[in-house]
């Protein structure tokens, strides 16, 4: 690993490269990496695009990625997409609308699946932008998946959360619910040329100003209108994610502390139900069999086997 | 959960316009359970060994349905070569002409798939070879 490692450090493609596939495919050899490239975190600033599918934020990454290029920073892009819980596969289909990006040795580029990961998404999101940084990439953008579960853990991992939206979305409230409120430090309303764009801009603005709790007392969440195709009001998200960075810094310690909770509930959970199906076999199924004849619920059922598990 | 998964690339090198069979492929094949990045339209030879080599992947499949696979296929795999990647299956599908296919089978590329083939065919066939040339991405002295 130590040469691994240190290829890494020296900014070979094909080591991070390979790295990165080590993570998400072997856990035991990505520890025995990052024991190797100890202490190295490298410095890069990490923002995270998410919002529902068909904003526009692929367009977005690739005009913003550009536009850092034209002033001299190497851009680490992370593309997440759903596996399919049926399959086990997914289509990673991100890279195909960065295209312009291709070719560039300060740019990289690499696609990932959630790959079911309970909780854990942040945590090898994380893990996995740490190489980027390693690498020599300082300015990290991270893509996600829709709406969800998935976005909230990225969250985790990134210094600033950009959320994109569309005007079609309809209702701004509507749109504001699942929790993108909370997470996101920017919120963006793209495809600004479609009719409303302005209006829902607006709406948007109201909407979080209405937010209540801990929110209040913080500063407003910008609300910046782009047309990424054109690439109209990149340069205003670029200024204004180079702004937020400085006072990122809080905020991010606090979702990634509550990233690795999620991360460690995940392994443990995972855990615990491999030593509660090992301990319990017998007794799950004879549970199963008297819920089906009714003489039983799930629940007290479960009330049952946890207190046999835990010896009391 | 960390996990090996079979990572394909699915690309168009040239100037096709059409790609409906390429996605076709690219679908079954994550219904398969594989990791299938679709690398879209208009692709260059280097391009498509440039993103192969970021995705890190165990199969780069190319599709050619307009004839320009004799001058694109072999800087391909040339470009793939030269980035490290030789030890990847480099599959082709598409309209591709017997004595061609011969050709290309020679300088190294593995199978290639006519139109029609059953995609579960392609499937099985990239799942074997994987299990036999390349079950550990990252083989034991790295």
């Amino acid at each position: 690993m130590a040469e691994l490692a240190a290829e890494v450090r020296a900014g070979d493609r094909r080591a991070l490269s390979r790295a990165l596939t080590l993570l998400e495919s072997d856990e035991t050899r990505a520890d025995a990496l990052f024991t190797a490239l100890a202490g190295q975190a490298g410095r890069a600033l990490r923002v995270g695009f998410t919002g529902p599918p068909g904003a526009g934020k692929s367009t977005l990454i690739e005009k913003l990625a550009l536009r850092y290029r034209q002033r001299g920073h190497r851009i680490g892009i992370l593309a997440v997409d759903p596996t399919s819980p049926f399959t086990g596969g997914a289509l990673l289909g991100d890279r195909i609308r960065m295209g312009a990006l291709g070719g560039d040795p300060d740019v990289f580029l690499r696609s990932m699946a959630t790959r079911g990961h309970r909780g854990g998404l942040a945590a090898v999101a994380v893990e996995a932008a740490d190489l980027l940084a390693i690498a020599g990439f300082d300015r990290l953008l991270v893509e996600t998946v829709g709406v969800g579960q998935s976005e909230l853990e990225v969250a985790g991992a990134v210094h600033l959360v950009v959320v994109v939206l569309v005007p079609e979305a309809g209702d701004a409230v509507q749109s504001l619910k699942a929790g993108l409120t909370e997470i996101g430090d920017l919120i963006v309303v793209n495809k600004a040329d479609r009719p409303g764009a302005e209006g829902f801009a607006a709406e948007v603005q109201e909407a979080l100003a209405l937010r209540t709790g801990v929110e209040r007392g913080l500063d407003p969440v910008p609300v910046l209108l782009t047309d990424a195709r054109e690439g109209r009001g990149v340069d205003e998200l670029m200024e204004a994610l180079e702004a937020a960075a400085s006072g990122a810094g809080e905020r991010a310690a606090a979702r990634r502390a509550g990233a690795l909770k999620a991360r460690l509930l995940g392994l443990l959970g995972e855990g615990a139900e491999r030593r509660a199906e090992e301990a319990l076999a017998g007794a799950l199924d004879e549970e199963v069999e008297a819920i089906t004849a009714g003489r039983t619920t799930p629940r007290r059922a479960a009330g049952r086997l946890l207190a046999r598990l835990l010896g009391g | 959960m960390a996990e090996r998964k079979i990572r394909v690339l699915v690309a168009k090198p040239g100037l096709d316009g059409h790609d409906r069979g390429a996605k076709v492929v690219a679908a079954a094949l994550r219904d398969a359970g594989m990791e299938v990045i679709y690398t879209g339209l208009h692709q260059t030879p280097e391009m498509i060994a440039d993103a192969a080599l970021e995705e890190d992947v165990d199969v780069v499949a190319l599709s050619s349905l307009s004839g320009a696979h004799m001058t694109l296929f072999p800087r391909v795999l040339d470009r793939l070569r030269r980035l490290g990647l030789a030890d990847r299956l480099v599959i082709g599908g598409g309209i591709l002409p017997p004595d061609d296919i011969e050709v290309l089978t020679g300088i190294g590329f593995g199978r290639l798939f006519g139109p029609g083939t059953p995609t579960t065919e392609i499937a099985d066939y990239i799942r074997q070879w994987v299990r036999e040339h390349r079950p550990d991405p990252m083989p034991a002295g790295d």
